[in-house]
């Protein structure tokens, strides 16, 4: 019985003295029963090592991921300094490395979609977490929009080359633009609908969470119900929504199949937002594979590096705004 | 009677108006996908018979070409990133939820959501740099790098662990702490504990989570550019690079010719319907077993 009440104390980890001194007695003899039990806690120590050496191993993965990213874009970092990421040419035949035309494309890229698609999405979060949470109609309006973050992206590419173009072309033509069709605005269109999921669903849960009793309090004051949602609920959840938007913009930052497939692909800086342009993460995509001088794939290891730490940044300011939300 | 009564019935004038505007922008976001579904299998259901399946694309202008490679390709990739993802993926989870409170616990769940948000295409950049760009440190074991699927399926592993991770963890705390202790005060030691009684109670919880991550990978091109390559021939090497749906569907749409183009079309389609099977799965399970992910 002895034995069986060591397992139990050991195993819930207790940092009871008790446990040394009984552990101590039934390492004392050495009864068949003993033994088994010496060889189950060693199971047992050696169950909880690889647990911890996993948690240990996620850290040592992210780790190794930004170590492999600088170390990588060392000889670009080196030979250009800081100025590669406001110098305006990119020639890599001649050997002039400047992101800011990608910087540019990026920036304005995942805005115009954020402005585009957070009427619809914040539509989403109002309609579900408000007017209609439960119900069958509801219920297939969430689960619908949530597949819309399932769809490969490089689906939405091809969709966007096949059908989007030819529209935003002959658009382009009736407002006197040039007739390309790819560019800065049609990479924004699709970018807008693959982002709706993410601010939509959060400001759902969000939305869901407002206290019954601030809106009824409102509501008994002879509020109406646009009313209630835009001076009770909207102010209640600005900063679960604004953390929802930060997580879509850095779903738009970093996608690159669907904007590499419809931008167009130019290293210069775009006039307008019907010409072509580039971002970080199409360029990366298109010319890692060609890149064939040490600095030149360093150049867009850095532009990676600069992804990278950008959607951290992002992502970790989101997650803490959800977190500090969500404890109240 | 009248100067008092106007501006309520503006008040709720303007609230009715409002709904239906929030209303109507509710579900035109809908229109897009079902615009996007319908297109893709209106255009590939009829590219897809029999030689779809078995063949391999045949030179421009020969008919009869199909995306065997590319099926075959996605499957290996995606099978063998699996076997490294999940067991991998369920360990961290059960560690996270075990240890709520330690500092190691802390900072890995800080990096799983960091990996969370990290864009594909960086982690397609490091696994270019871990496995596919010659380094003396593997030229030290004797394998001549270059291109290979099994650097695709890395690639992909990381992708999916922090979703793996996730809802493993996410799942398991849920759980009462009384499971764990009556366990425990029948006298079994933590690891049965642990994969006896509670990993089979979150089992549906952490299947979805995988179901999930499964479907997150199948579509991702970015990190497969610069590992698996592509490969316009039937393999089945892991050390040699490998064609796979999405890359398939990148090339060949992004390419100038229409039968090309058709191929890409019905690979689009079983690549959505594939996605889409996997997700609509994941949510009757977890309505079925009230998982919450």
């Amino acid at each position: 019985m002895k034995t069986f009440d060591n397992e139990a104390v050991v195993a819930r980890g207790n940092n009871d003295p008790r446990v040394t001194t009984t552990a101590n007695t039934s390492a004392l003899k050495t009864t068949n029963r003993d033994r088994h039990s010496h060889r189950q806690i060693w199971t047992e120590k050696l169950f909880r090592r690889v647990l911890f050496g996993m948690g240990v191993m996620m850290v040592v993965l992210v780790v190794g991921i930004m170590l492999t990213l600088v170390v990588q874009s060392i000889p670009s970092i080196k030979a250009l300094g800081i100025g590669y990421l406001w110098g305006t040419t990119w020639d890599p035949v001649r050997d002039i490395y400047g992101a800011f035309p990608f910087l540019l494309g990026t920036l304005i890229t995942s805005f115009l979609a954020l402005i585009i698609s957070i009427p619809f999405s914040f539509a989403v979060a109002i309609f579900l977490g408000e007017y209609y949470p439960k119900g069958w109609l509801p219920d297939l309006l969430k689960n619908t929009v949530e597949l819309i973050a399932a769809v490969p992206s490089v689906i939405y590419g091809f969709w966007g080359l096949a059908v989007l173009v030819p529209i935003v072309r002959s658009f382009e033509s009736s407002i006197g633009q040039q007739p390309i069709g790819v560019g800065i605005f049609t990479s924004s269109l699709i970018l807008s609908i693959m982002i709706i999921p993410y601010a939509a669903s959060l400001g759902r849960s969000m939305i869901q969470m407002v206290p019954s009793h601030l809106k009824e309090g409102a509501y008994s004051l002879g509020a109406t119900r646009w009313e209630v949602i835009r001076s009770v609920v909207l102010p209640y959840v600005k900063s679960g929504l604004f953390a929802g938007v930060l997580l879509s913009l850095g779903r738009a930052l970093g996608e690159t199949m669907a904007v590499t497939m419809v931008i167009g692909n130019t290293s210069t800086i775009p006039k307008n937002i019907f010409q072509p342009g580039n971002t970080m993460a199409s360029v990366i995509a298109n010319e890692l594979n060609e890149a064939d001088r040490v600095i030149y794939s360093s150049a867009l290891i850095e532009l990676g590096l600069v992804l990278f730490l950008v959607t951290v940044v992002i992502n970790m300011i989101g997650k803490r705004i959800i977190d500090r939300v969500t404890k109240d | 009677m009248k100067a008092s009564n106007s501006p309520v019935k503006f008040r709720i004038g303007k609230s009715g108006f409002f709904k239906g505007v929030i209303i109507t922008l509710a579900f035109s976001c809908v229109i897009p996908l079902l615009f996007i579904l319908a297109y893709i299998i209106k255009s590939g259901i009829t590219k897809i018979n029999w030689n779809f399946f078995v063949n391999v694309p045949k030179p421009v202008g020969e008919p009869g070409g199909g995306i065997a490679n590319a099926l075959l390709g996605s499957a290996m990739i995606i099978l063998v990133a699996a076997i490294i993802a999940i067991p991998i993926g369920i360990m961290g989870g059960i560690f996270l939820s075990e240890n709520r409170k330690s500092k190691v616990a802390y900072w890995a769940r800080l990096c799983i959501d960091i990996l969370q948000g990290v864009p594909s295409i960086v982690i397609g950049i490091v696994a270019y740099f871990w496995l596919v760009k010659p380094s003396a440190f593997w030229g030290f074991f004797g394998w001549k790098q270059g291109f290979s699927a099994i650097s695709g399926s890395l690639a992909l592993a990381i992708m999916m662990l922090p979703i793996v991770v996730r809802s493993t963890e996410e799942t398991l705390k849920l759980l009462p702490d009384s499971l764990r202790e009556a366990g425990f005060a029948l006298g079994l030691p933590f690891h049965r504990v642990i994969l006896k009684v509670v990993v089979p109670c979150g089992v549906s919880g952490i299947l979805s989570g995988v179901m999930l991550s499964v479907a997150r990978i199948a579509g991702e091109t970015a990190p497969l550019l610069f590992t698996a390559f592509g490969n316009s021939y039937l393999s089945t090497n892991m050390g040699k690079p490998m064609q796979s749906l999405p890359l398939l569907i990148f090339n060949y749409a992004t390419s100038p010719y229409n039968d090309w183009h058709d191929l890409a079309w019905g690979a689009s389609c079983i690549l959505l319907m594939f996605v889409l099977v996997l997700n609509i799965f994941t949510k009757i399970i977890t309505r079925r077993w009230k998982v919450q992910l």
